[in-house]
């Protein structure tokens, strides 16, 4: 882009009031003795009557020069703006160019329009055109009588759901809501093994609906997902149910306005819907990761197109599951866990922790199998009206998983292959052992949901949990 | 007529390399067979079996085992696999 011009500068539209107000005061500086420069966003024609107009068609100028309202006056020396007066303000357009007399007869004030440059729509097309914004990413030319949607479809890029199209205008909007660069190695994701930019991740949060300010914990749970431990590939290869839940922490779950409450695990928040669900697109688009192919599962479960809350961390009666993972207090972060399906825990009568725990301890039994031990960890989710007994009780997290502990303890003699009647179990050598339901580190507990009910959550695990398979994983979030 | 739009394209943007299989070997005499456990349940029972029927025909046998079933193997058990054996045979699933 060509210097300013050393003088005035001045940006108008035909379409805004105060700019035509000012047209006899642009006609005086132009009379005076320094040079004047008028960029027109709408109008070529507009100012009528002054000559040398230069029309902003591509409004390149306006946006490289931060212009959000006209008329806005600039006083520019060695080809630097070096003062600025946006709308009319008689005083202060009379102090930038030193005219004693200017705008004589017209109001002290008025406020300016928005420029032509910001308004909704044009603003990102401006950043994505004049930007510098350097897109890596095939653009893929979406048939002019085929419904972008369809298009997105018949790619093969959707979870059977439709998805947002990723124009560039959106992915650089998506973009915007982190501070990491597009081409940024995130993370290498399976089955594929395919390098994962921050650019890729921004293309399949577009799709999965999400805001740009929810880009920084889906980048984290991409990278948590990419986690050794987290053991994705193998994840998403299972027969298993199980998929990645995403249970977000710390100060970002409250600023994007994740739901920790009523239905928490539930339909209806934007912000839990998408983070989830723009994983699980980055699993499929990115890695390849495509049910009947590399995803075997059986049945699996509908978590696997989103499965994403927050705790409710100002309602719970322990500490955050990131601060019990090592995290400091009020630190954002986006936990892992290769769980399945939500079990109900139904008990309206206990009013005791230790009457509660032992419905927990029953339930827990069942995970995968009520004979299979340390096969499958498990996470809790504890809701309000029984967080409430252990709080007055006053049971720490801790505490309430050594009572756990001690109530799934059982003998190999009823868990073995045949024991019950039932040929699943674990091998007969195993008979004398006392044996824990879950293995050391493989049960967690959050705290969500709403304030009605007295209901807890079980979400079973992959049952090829722990170091042979996964482990659940914590990543901070960043900006 | 409103103008195409263009997406940006979600995918790793890679393409599969195509491979041409190892050939058979016509029979198994002289050749070495690995027997590969990925660690899954009852896999060795399978393959025990396979190795009575190799070992009757006189075949050499080698028996490996995966870590785990959810992991892709190590490169250094691949490596001996490829370098020990003419064939492999996986016990895919329980």
């Amino acid at each position: 882009m060509e210097r300013l011009s050393d003088g005035f500068v001045v940006f108008c539209k035909r379409g805004c009031a105060t700019c035509i107000m000012v047209v006899p005061v642009m006609k005086e500086l132009r009379e005076g003795d320094q040079a004047l420069t008028i960029y027109t966003q709408d109008d070529p024609a507009f100012p009528d009557g002054i000559p040398g107009v230069i029309y902003d068609t591509e409004l390149e100028r306006s946006y490289h020069l931060h212009i959000e309202t006209v008329p806005t006056l600039i006083r520019v020396e060695n080809g630097e703006e070096v003062a600025r007066a946006v709308g009319w303000n008689r005083a202060e357009w009379r102090a930038l160019t030193g005219m004693e007399v200017l705008g004589e007869g017209l109001p002290d004030l008025r406020p300016g329009c928005g420029a032509k440059n910001v308004e909704p729509g044009i603003a990102e097309e401006l950043t994505v055109r004049f930007g510098g914004v350097c897109l890596a990413s095939r653009r893929i030319e979406s048939p002019q009588l085929e419904d972008d949607v369809e298009t997105c479809f018949a790619r093969g890029w959707t979870d059977g759901m439709p998805v947002v199209p990723p124009t560039e205008v959106r992915v650089v909007r998506m973009l915007e809501g982190t501070t990491r660069s597009p081409d940024e190695v995130v993370g290498v994701i399976p089955p594929n093994q395919a390098l994962c930019t921050v650019e890729k991740v921004a293309i399949n949060a577009v799709m999965a609906g999400c805001k740009p300010e929810y880009l920084p914990v889906v980048l984290a749970a991409v990278e948590a997902a990419c986690m050794d431990e987290f053991c994705l590939h193998g994840l998403l290869a299972t027969t298993y149910f199980s998929g990645p839940v995403v249970i977000v922490n710390g100060p970002i779950s409250r600023a994007v306005g994740m739901n920790s409450g009523i239905n928490a695990l539930g339909q209806g928040n934007r912000a839990n819907a998408t983070i989830g669900r723009a994983l699980q697109l980055v699993v499929l688009n990115v890695g390849g990761g495509r049910p009947g192919e590399i995803d075997r599962a059986t049945l699996g479960n509908p978590g696997k197109y989103t499965f994403c809350f927050a705790e409710d961390e100002s309602g719970s009666p322990w500490e955050p599951l990131s601060v019990e993972r090592g995290f400091e207090e009020g630190t954002s972060t986006v936990t892992l866990f290769a769980g399945d399906g939500v079990q109900a825990v139904f008990d309206q009568l206990s009013r005791t922790a230790e009457s509660l725990v032992r419905t927990y301890a029953l339930c827990l039994r069942n995970v995968a199998h009520p004979k299979i031990p340390m096969a499958a960890d498990a996470m809790l989710v504890v809701s309000p009206e029984h967080g409430r007994i252990f709080h007055d009780t006053g049971w720490t997290k801790s505490r309430l998983k050594d009572e756990l502990d001690k109530l799934l303890q059982f003998p190999g003699s009823e868990l073995v292959r045949g024991a019950k009647g039932i040929a699943e179990g674990i091998p007969e050598e195993m008979e004398a052992a006392m044996l824990p339901k879950f293995r050391p580190g493989g049960f967690h507990i959050v705290y969500a949901g709403g304030t009605a009910g007295r209901f807890s959550a079980i979400i079973g695990g992959w049952v090829a949990s722990g170091p042979r398979g996964s482990q659940s994983v914590t990543k901070e979030i960043q900006p | 007529m409103t103008a195409s739009t263009f997406l940006l394209d979600p995918t790793a943007e890679s393409s599969p390399d195509r491979r041409e299989r190892l050939s058979r070997p016509k029979d198994l005499d002289g050749l070495t067979v690995g027997l590969l456990d990925i660690s899954k349940a009852r896999g060795d029972i399978f393959l025990d079996e396979i190795e009575k029927h190799l070992t009757g025909r006189g075949l050499k046998i080698r028996r490996y085992q995966k870590p785990t079933f959810a992991r892709v193997a190590p490169i250094e058990l691949k490596q001996e696999i490829s370098t020990q054996c003419d064939l492999v045979i996986e016990a895919l699933a329980d």
